[in-house]
């Protein structure tokens, strides 16, 4: 452990009305989740630092009128944390529904149907069609690379790539670039990942990825199943914290 | 008690979800016993009737006669579902509405032309400038997604239908399924 970090305290909270202890260095979702309490996430990887992109976690905390990200809090002691109402499903449908508008999603000819993050929890949380009118940007597929390929038409900007690249592998292929709905994810500087002389071909982002816009070359429809890398036991096991 | 009537229709499809009502085997037989079949591209029933329980649109709505087609539909049927992900989605035939219509008429009718090539203005409907999910147009009360949804999807849908339930569609189907 590094001597500037405090040491984490144990503190109890109620999370639907339930009593959980927990340390003081967790996360609200860390907590939820490790306690069997459904909250639904696509950006957050555990293992990887949590930047609050996708708001798919936001959770109601007793005495305050905002809903907050359960990635981006951590636990205090006497927290109240409600995880299921009607107006945090409303949300998050509606998060799930604009995911779906924004960019093109063909389930049925898509490579991860059936093994995607997004498809599940759109089912999971009661989502069956799209009430916002869909946007059909036409965007690419980046096909440079050897092994693996980049289809934006899937891509949900959840930025996982991102940061296994830059935060595991060390590499820092990828970045996002412009705003809003206009962002694209690219690597080196907007360079064809193909060209890249960053990248290791180690695969960490491709087996990251929620959906099926990054996959391996060659798997056709429903084929691409993620071997979801465990980033945080290799963590501990490279810092032996002991945890 | 009257059986319901039930319909299904075909638009911008590729009739897989017919053929998977089709699958519902001698299920179809607990379904005849409950309702009648009064219009379908699998009988001969030339018209849409008037007053129709339960309908099944397959397809999505991509050219002037599947909207003239849905809206009379609409119009005729108590519950509508939107049967299947062309249906919901709007799915595969969507696709071209990142290219336009333009782009995919040139394609098919000259790049791909042999003979005389020119775009039909005959029999054929016309293309709308873009492809809709079916609740884009008219109002949908049951979404079944599914590409295409299982025989036991539609069975146990219909069954909660004619029993005059909601069927719990999130615990039988999703998007691609
Ligand atoms: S990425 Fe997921 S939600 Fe999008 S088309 Fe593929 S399976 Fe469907
Ligand atoms: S394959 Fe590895 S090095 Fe290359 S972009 Fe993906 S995570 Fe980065
Ligand atoms: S490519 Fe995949 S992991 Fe990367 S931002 Fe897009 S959806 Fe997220
Ligand atoms: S998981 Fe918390 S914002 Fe994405």
């Amino acid at each position: 452990m590094s001597p500037t970090m405090t040491e984490a305290t144990v503190v109890t909270l109620k999370i639907d009305d339930r009593e959980i202890s927990a340390r003081s260095d967790q996360t609200v979702l860390e907590v939820a989740w490790e306690n069997d309490v459904f909250v639904p996430a696509l950006c957050h990887y555990e293992g990887l630092g949590d930047v609050g992109a996708c708001r798919l976690c936001l959770v109601e905390i007793k005495g305050s009128p905002k809903l907050t990200p359960a990635c981006a809090i951590k636990v205090v002691q006497d927290m109240e944390v409600i995880t299921l109402s009607e107006r945090l499903q409303k949300y998050r449908r509606s998060i799930i529904e604009l995911l779906f508008a924004e960019r093109n999603h063909i389930c049925s000819v898509c490579v991860s149907n059936g093994h995607c993050e997004l498809q599940w929890l759109a089912q999971k949380l009661g989502v069956d069609h799209i009430r916002y009118p869909y946007l059909y940007p036409k965007v690419s597929v980046d096909a440079s690379h050897e092994r693996f390929a980049l289809d934006h038409n899937r891509c949900i900007l959840c930025a996982r790539c991102v940061r296994a690249c830059d935060e595991v592998e060390g590499a820092h292929v990828w970045d996002l670039l412009g705003r809003g709905v206009d962002t694209r994810l690219i690597s080196d500087l907007g360079t064809p990942w193909g060209e890249s002389e960053t990248c290791t071909t180690c695969g960490k982002c491709v087996h990251i990825c929620p959906t099926g816009a990054l996959f391996e070359k060659g798997k056709s429809v429903a084929e691409m199943v993620h071997a979801r890398p465990r980033f945080a036991a290799m963590a501990r096991v490279r810092n032996n914290s002991g945890r | 008690m009257a059986k319901a009537r039930i319909a299904t229709v075909w638009l911008d499809g590729c009739s897989g979800c017919h053929m998977s009502f089709l699958d519902l085997d001698e299920r179809l037989l607990a379904v005849a016993e409950q309702a009648e079949l009064v219009y379908s591209p699998l009988v001969d029933f030339k018209t849409f009737p008037d007053e129709v329980d339960v309908t099944l649109v397959e397809g999505a709505v991509a050219s002037e006669e599947d909207l003239h087609k849905i809206k009379k539909i609409r119009a005729h049927t108590k519950t509508l579902i939107a049967f299947g992900d062309c249906a919901v989605t709007a799915n595969v035939p969507s696709m071209r509405n990142l290219v336009g219509k333009k782009a995919v008429l040139q394609h098919a009718y000259f790049e791909l032309a042999t003979l005389d090539p020119q775009i039909p203005t005959l029999v054929v409907p016309p293309l709308l400038d873009r492809v809709r999910p079916v609740h884009d147009v008219v109002k949908v009360d049951v979404f079944l997604p599914g590409c295409p949804p299982s025989a036991d999807t539609i069975f146990a849908a219909l069954v909660e239908l004619l029993a005059g339930r909601m069927p719990d569609v999130p615990a039988l189907t999703r998007f691609g399924k």
